[in-house]
């Protein structure tokens, strides 16, 4: 009974970790959907929003430790705090200019080349983002605070302790930002569906070719769509971020999304949120009842190796639609 | 108007077939090998060989590796650093265990533990195609570097987790352990990857490598003319771990001489190669060595540079090293996919005809 | 039905026309619940060259990649030299002795002209993976032998010119002249030619029409394929095929064909009253 208690706290905080792995994913597919491009740098734009957001809020003076190297002076930091949310706006904007340059020198460029190039120009790109932000903000660990509830919740652990005599540990960040996630997807999907710029992205998704040729704008699109994705990177880079701080290894959790994508499917939005949870579950529950058996630490790979597997048997994903081979 | 093939005439396949048909080729090539077997080995100090030529010559057999696999069959992989670290282990296991077998046999078998883990993984990619195949390759880079990080026989259960090489000779010279000379450990690299790249040649000028190229290429009409999809993936998969996995084993045992495994064979080590592909040229032998060296001096150069000239904090050398080579990464697949070596054919295409380009 | 009888027949030009080399009997193959090719029978006789037609969506080259072996009809038997062939490979086919074209041209962009030509013999090439690997005696003479044979296909096809360049930069008529040379290569028993002047303007056509006769002569390769032109297909075949809408509505010469009533009525449509 107390494994089967064990088990279900397990699985209540694999889904929380379930909703920020689909957090994640909903970037790629936007930026697959609408451009065909597999973004490997959607997890480096994450710690690069984070980085920034940490920035702006502590008045950091940008390449400061670039600039002294050069110039031999002793920059730091401009002297004053920005608050949380005008921190959050500086940086979104600072998304959307990213997101900009991004089509602009890359993307432009790269129109009509095969999806594994473009993959790999990605790849490319999350390491140059990556130096980037470290150059900008310095490399240091940093603690991101905007205000969001943090510590066990303990309302939930007094409910469960007084129905089972054991009360569960779930933090409360955990809880808002299954919160925050679920109004974002919905916003996107109401976006996607009922909005003109939703249904121009929608049918470049499906055909760039006709979607020129009924007038819409496809750099347009493609800035508009890096830039939404800036900024679901820039929400979840505030949940990772102020989860463990802001530090490299958040653009290796972020790689935890593609997995979650080859469950899902790379252009379904509900596929990216059933195979978040799936994997955030899945990973979560595989290292209590397998884990120490075989040593522990299993989340590095579980997820992978669940998507593997899984992809042997259905090459197409949970949701993605069947690929029809022809000559 | 040295360099030229007017008045080199062919009279027959085979030596039209040859591998520098043009003259002035062959003779460069014949001068770069006995620069590197007959006048390097008396010159090179510890500084040249742990900082350039050895990291340049086993880079340069992983990237062979992965270019026969991504640059030839087409087949993406992001497993590389998982493939190392299994011939370097594979190599520990059997230099520990067979202390009297000798360590190119040791080297070469742990090559082949690598091309029979590499097919297992590679299986998939007969569903899998593309970057979703990408992505499937990461769970091999994960889930090796874990086991080998947790089963403590793979790392004959020492203390500290770490795999450290014993000292082993080869014609009399060590060439692993702390006693080994510069050249000694120059040359046995040296040799693997002159013998590996004169293979990689052979099977990429002959009908697999043409059948790798058409999987590559559009794999469904390959299969429709008669390549068999399975042999040509799977063999590509296996010859192309068998060289990543004698680049681990010689990164381990006589480069680093001890490793863990998380921080010598990463996912960044992966990446690495890719980019050494990329930049170098993918489909491309000379490519593979190119990109090899051009990832192994950067790093040198931006250090000597920023650090030694400028006198720039290490770490920010670092953090423009990621800059620089993520912008070449994007640089080169937007200008030229094909690399270095691509760029190198032009300019002696452009050579060949001057100076009369008309 | 065909004119043919069954011990074949040497037609007024002199080729000789043998028994039967292929045989569809009843095929019937559906995509889901949508009938490509509907209950359709007809044999390809050694040396002939065979033509299927029909308007758009009639079935044609689902009846061809039936022969090629792509897809597997839910119905029917497929009998190859004499053998009834059951669910196979793609590759497993072509080492029966079965080529082809594509509609959509399906070279290995990558690849010289030469090294795709010389793909097209790889189930001509027997030597092993360490006798490759080495270049040893067997493997480079190999490689010799067959490429003397991929050479006299370069020179009938006329494209010695281009034998280095990779094929992505030809232009488009080349590349389907490289195809049939990779085709060919196979030295095949049964050709299958998918539109192979589709998108040519007249002089290439007349190029590829002696290309395909010049084939049929001189190699005795028998040839199906798929054509919409119709001067073509009554100009170079023996005998037609006429598909509408999955079914079979003619077979016979060429002469046969433009007289049946039904095919006529396929193609200029029927007055409804």
């Amino acid at each position: 009974m107390d494994q089967l208690i064990y088990a279900t706290e397990v699985l209540l905080n694999g889904l929380m970790t379930g909703v920020m792995y689909a957090l994640v994913a909903l970037g790629f597919v936007l930026i697959f959907k609408a451009s065909g491009v597999f973004n490997y740098a959607q997890g480096v734009l994450a710690l690069f929003a984070a980085l920034t957001l940490v920035g702006i809020q502590q008045g950091q003076i940008p390449f400061a430790h670039m600039i002294n190297a050069m110039f031999g002076t002793h920059l730091e930091t401009f002297g004053w705090t920005v608050p949380s949310l005008v921190a959050i706006l500086l940086t979104a904007m600072v998304m959307v200019v990213l997101a900009f340059l991004i089509e602009k020198l890359v993307l432009q460029h790269l129109v009509g080349q095969e999806p594994i190039i473009l993959f790999m120009a990605t790849i490319g790109l999350a390491y140059f983002l990556e130096g980037l932000g470290d150059v900008m903000w310095g490399a240091d660990i940093k603690t991101l605070d905007v205000g969001l509830p943090q510590g066990i919740s303990e309302t939930i652990e007094g409910v469960t302790a007084d129905w089972f005599g054991y009360g569960f540990f779930i933090d409360r960040l955990d809880l808002w930002a299954t919160a925050i996630a679920a109004a974002l997807v919905a916003a996107l999907v109401a976006f996607a569906q009922y909005t003109k710029q939703g249904r121009a992205m929608r049918a470049v998704a499906d055909d760039h070719q006709a979607a020129l040729s009924v007038g819409i704008s496809l750099r347009f699109i493609w800035v508009m769509v890096w830039s939404i994705a800036g900024f679901v990177a820039l929400v979840a880079g505030i949940m990772w971020g102020t989860k463990s701080g802001v530090q490299f290894s958040l653009s290796l959790i972020a790689l935890k999304a593609l997995p979650v994508l080859m469950l899902g499917g790379f252009t379904s939005i509900p596929g990216a949120i059933v195979g978040g949870l799936i994997i955030g579950v899945g990973e979560k529950l595989f290292e209590f009842l397998i884990g120490p058996m075989i040593g522990g630490a299993t989340e590095n790979w579980f997820a992978y190796v669940l998507a593997l597997i899984f992809l042997v048997f259905r090459p197409q994903g949970l949701f993605g639609e069947r690929i029809i081979e022809r000559v | 108007m040295i360099y030229r093939e007017a008045g080199d005439f062919k009279t027959g396949y085979r030596e039209d077939g040859q591998t520098f048909p043009i003259k002035l080729d062959r003779w460069a090539y014949y001068g770069v090998l006995a620069v590197a077997f007959g006048i390097i080995p008396f010159v090179i100090n510890d500084y040249w060989a742990s900082a350039v030529l050895v990291p340049f010559l086993i880079y340069a057999i992983a990237a062979m590796g992965l270019n026969i696999l991504t640059g030839y069959a087409g087949q993406v992989s992001l497993g590389t650093g998982g493939f190392m670290a299994v011939g370097a282990y594979a190599v520990y296991k059997l230099m520990t265990a067979f202390p009297d077998v000798n360590i190119v046999i040791h080297i070469l078998l742990a090559g082949f533990v690598t091309a029979f883990v590499g097919m297992l993984f590679g299986l998939p990619s007969l569903r899998i195609k593309g970057f979703y195949l990408a992505v499937a390759t990461l769970a091999a880079q994960f889930f090796l570097v874990w086991l080998f990080n947790k089963v403590p026989w793979f790392y004959n259960y020492s203390a500290s987790g770490q795999i450290t090489a014993p000292e082993r000779t080869f014609l009399g010279e060590a060439v692993t352990g702390p006693a080994s000379s510069a050249p000694a450990k120059y040359l046995i690299c040296l040799g693997f990857a002159f013998v590996l790249a004169w293979l990689a040649r052979n099977l990429t000028r002959g009908m697999l490598g043409r059948k790798w190229m058409a999987i590559r290429d559009m794999d469904i009409a390959a299969e429709i003319i008669g390549v068999n999809p399975l042999g040509a993936k799977l063999s590509a998969f296996a010859i192309s771990s068998f060289f990543i996995g004698v680049a681990g084993a010689l990164l381990f045992a006589v480069y680093l001489g001890a490793a863990e495994v998380g921080e010598a064979f990463g996912i960044n080590k992966s990446f690495l190669v890719l980019f050494m592909i990329i930049i170098g040229g993918l489909g491309s032998i000379f490519g593979s060595f190119a990109g090899a060296a051009f990832l192994v001096l950067l790093p040198v150069l931006l250090k000597n540079l920023l650090v030694g000239s400028l006198g720039w904090p290490t770490d920010l050398a670092a953090h423009l090293e990621l800059m620089i080579v993520g912008a070449l990464i994007v640089f080169f697949l937007i200008v030229e996919p094909h690399g270095l070596a691509r760029l190198w054919a032009l300019a002696k295409d452009k050579l060949r005809l001057w100076p009369f380009p008309h | 039905m065909a004119s043919v009888p069954e011990e074949g027949v040497v037609t007024p030009d002199g080729r000789q026309i043998g028994g039967v080399l292929m045989e569809m009997k009843n095929i019937t193959l559906r995509f889901g619940g949508v009938v490509a090719v509907k209950d359709i029978s007809f044999d390809i006789r050694k040396g002939e060259i065979r033509a299927i037609i029909g308007p758009n969506g009639a079935g044609k080259s689902s009846m061809l990649n039936v022969i090629s072996g792509f897809y597997n009809p839910q119905e029917g038997e497929v009998w190859f030299k004499g053998y009834r062939r059951g669910p196979m490979k793609p590759y497993e086919v072509a080492r029966l002795g079965i080529a082809r074209t594509f509609q959509n041209i399906a070279l290995f962009d990558g690849m010289t002209v030469l090294d795709n030509i010389m793909t097209g013999r790889l189930n001509k090439m027997r030597s092993g993976f360490l006798a490759q690997a080495l270049w040893w005696g067997a493997a480079e003479r190999e490689e010799i032998e067959n490429r003397a044979q991929v050479e006299k296909i370069i020179d009938f096809l006329e494209i010695q010119n281009i034998r280095k360049t990779p094929v992505g930069r030809l232009p488009y008529g080349l590349k389907k002249r490289v195809e049939l040379a990779r085709a060919l290569a196979a030295e095949p028993q049964l050709l299958l030619l998918d539109e192979p002047m589709a998108g040519m303007n007249v002089e290439e056509k007349e190029d590829m029409s002696r290309f395909i006769l010049d084939v049929n002569d001189e190699f005795g390769t028998t040839i199906a394929l798929i054509e919409h032109d119709m001067g073509v297909v009554m100009d170079i075949s023996d005998r037609v095929v006429v598909m509408d809408y999955g079914r079979k509505i003619g077979d016979g010469t060429p002469a046969e064909v433009r007289g049946n009533q039904e095919v006529i009525d396929a193609y200029l449509g029927v007055a409804h009253d």
